[in-house]
């Protein structure tokens, strides 16, 4: 098998993909980026947190792609069992009609392409549960 | 007039819209020297200068500005913050008159975004040959289209679908949306500084090109050029003045400046909501008026999804009621909190370091019974309000002087 990477580093890949977050010890938000410290407490001392993969639409867009060639996109803000997360709705049209709040969703993951050394990237979206 | 109560003295916007023939010293100079002028003063009087121009951070607007206007040695606050940029400049000479530093002060927001597209949007991660981790979250490309998007639609989009997740509509959203644009639009025939001034149907405005749904064209605030500049001076300073620039000074009655408190989710949508909803409620208690007591009120609707949850984090509403705060008709011209009747910025146009001032100017051009046929008759009160995202919100509360 290729060599893989994820699209961000609190991508979890392997047999089931998720996502991670860094949970501050005190006070308990969760971050996806690097922390110098906790924004809601000022804690400096975290632990790794599995993220649920299942969850629910909070919010969503459809952007208009205007390059040529480029299909449209549905960001959504996805509740994950509590952890509110960022990406997009995938593997369903990108209608207005076809998308409820509050619509369930579930974590997947594609490939966005390899490099020129053979590695894929692998990036995350969400995929409605019927 | 208390010793320590803050007034605007003078206050100008210029004509937004696009100045090919002006750059933004030019827009700054003509905005600051109007408002000089309206409130009888010259660049001598003033103690302080804040001054922004968001676009161009780093080259020192307020010194450049000088170097046309006057050059008086006085003290000179350069400020960026984001669209909040306009009312930081005012909110810094507020603060330097009521520490006592001086008696009069000058604010001035400029900005040139005519043709300047879609912002915010972050592409991102230099191009490799191979995947390579970088930033804060060891991104290997850049997250515009594959996780989600920073421009500034689709974010502004997803703050108002949000707000109808939290409290469920039944109607149709896009039409909803669409009709508050439609609103602001219909404002902007009455106002000549504003950038577009075309009265669009609900039909016409969903029909326009979508953006980030459900913001067609017309519900996005229109990338434009402009300045506005605010005179402000205190009590004490405003009494030695004439009876008549006294009558025409506007008092101050709050002015407040928030950034967002930590909230679950901040860090994946902007939270636009909590620091508004902080600011107004400190805005409130420092003026001694409530929601009810407001003849107008200005606020960012940078997009038609902006609008609506405004509504309820300036508690213009009960909570969660603002859709049908909305399709009651209360914040129409002729409603009970006639909001954005300048055309608001989807149609007077966001030079977004202007933006914070020129909401105040619109609320002084009221309370001084000046605003022509799109005066709010009898209007006494009246509060802006500003957002920028990272974020900072400014809310100020304006009264029409006793005099």
């Amino acid at each position: 098998m290729a060599q893989q990477i994820p699209m961000v580093d609190y991508l979890v890949l392997g047999d089931s993909p998720h996502l991670v977050a860094n949970e501050c010890t005190d006070c308990g938000a969760k971050f996806f980026d690097r922390r110098n410290a906790c924004a809601s407490c000022g804690g400096t001392s975290f632990k790794k947190t599995d993220i649920a993969t299942e969850g629910e639409i909070r919010s969503f867009t459809i952007v208009t792609a205007f390059m040529p060639g480029a299909d449209n996109y549905v960001p959504v803000v996805v509740d994950l069992g509590g952890t509110s997360v960022r990406g997009q709705l995938i593997n369903a049209p990108a209608e207005a009609a076809n998308i409820a709040l509050g619509q369930k969703v579930r974590l997947t993951t594609y490939s966005i392409g390899a490099d020129t050394a053979g590695t894929e990237a692998i990036n995350y979206g969400f995929e409605p549960v019927n | 007039m208390a010793n320590d109560d803050i007034w605007i003295l003078g206050i100008n916007m210029t004509k937004f819209g696009k100045h090919p023939d002006k750059d933004v010293v030019d827009l700054a100079s003509e905005a600051a020297l109007a408002a000089l002028a309206d409130g009888g003063v010259t660049i001598k009087e003033i103690g302080v200068l804040a001054a922004g121009n968001l676009m161009g951070a780093a080259a020192g607007i307020g010194q450049q500005l000088q170097k046309q206007i006057g050059q008086t040695g006085i003290p000179v606050f350069n400020v960026a913050n984001a669209c909040a940029t306009g009312a930081t400049a005012l909110r810094t000479v507020i603060m330097a008159i009521k520490a006592g530093e001086c008696d009069m002060g000058l604010a001035v927001g400029v900005e040139k975004l005519s043709g300047a597209g879609m912002l915010g949007a972050g592409f991102g991660v230099a191009a490799s040959d191979e995947w390579t981790p970088s930033g804060r979250y060891g991104a290997v490309s850049g997250f515009e289209g594959k996780l989600g998007t920073d421009m500034m639609p689709g974010v502004f989009a997803q703050v108002g679908m949000e707000y109808l997740h939290q409290h469920p509509y039944d109607g149709a959203d896009f039409e909803l949306f669409a009709g508050i644009s439609a609103k602001n639009h219909f404002n902007s025939t009455m106002n000549p500084l504003a950038a577009i001034q075309k009265d669009m149907s609900v039909e016409q405005i969903m029909a326009e090109p979508m953006i980030a749904y459900p913001n067609t064209r017309a519900m996005c605030s229109a990338n434009s050029d402009g300045a506005a500049a605010a005179v402000v001076v205190s009590g004490a300073k405003l009494r030695t003045l004439s009876k008549e620039q006294q009558k025409r000074a506007v008092k101050v009655s709050a002015s407040v400046l928030t950034s967002d408190p930590y909230q679950e989710a901040c860090q994946i949508l902007p939270d636009v909501n909590t620091l508004t909803r902080v600011a107004a409620k400190q805005a409130y208690e420092l003026a001694g008026v409530g929601p009810d007591d407001l003849d107008l009120v200005e606020l960012h609707d940078c997009f038609a999804t902006a609008e609506l949850v405004h509504y309820d984090n300036l508690m213009l509403c009960s909570e969660g009621n603002a859709v049908d705060f909305f399709l009651s008709g209360a914040t129409t011209r002729d409603g009970k909190t006639p909001v954005n009747v300048s055309g608001g910025l989807e149609s007077k146009g966001h030079p977004i370091a202007a933006t914070g001032i020129a909401n105040i100017w619109e609320i002084c051009y009221h309370l001084r019974g000046e605003a022509g046929p799109r005066q709010i008759e009898g209007a006494k009160v009246g509060l802006a309000h500003v957002i920028g995202l990272g974020s900072a919100c400014g809310v100020h509360i304006l009264e029409k002087s006793g005099l």
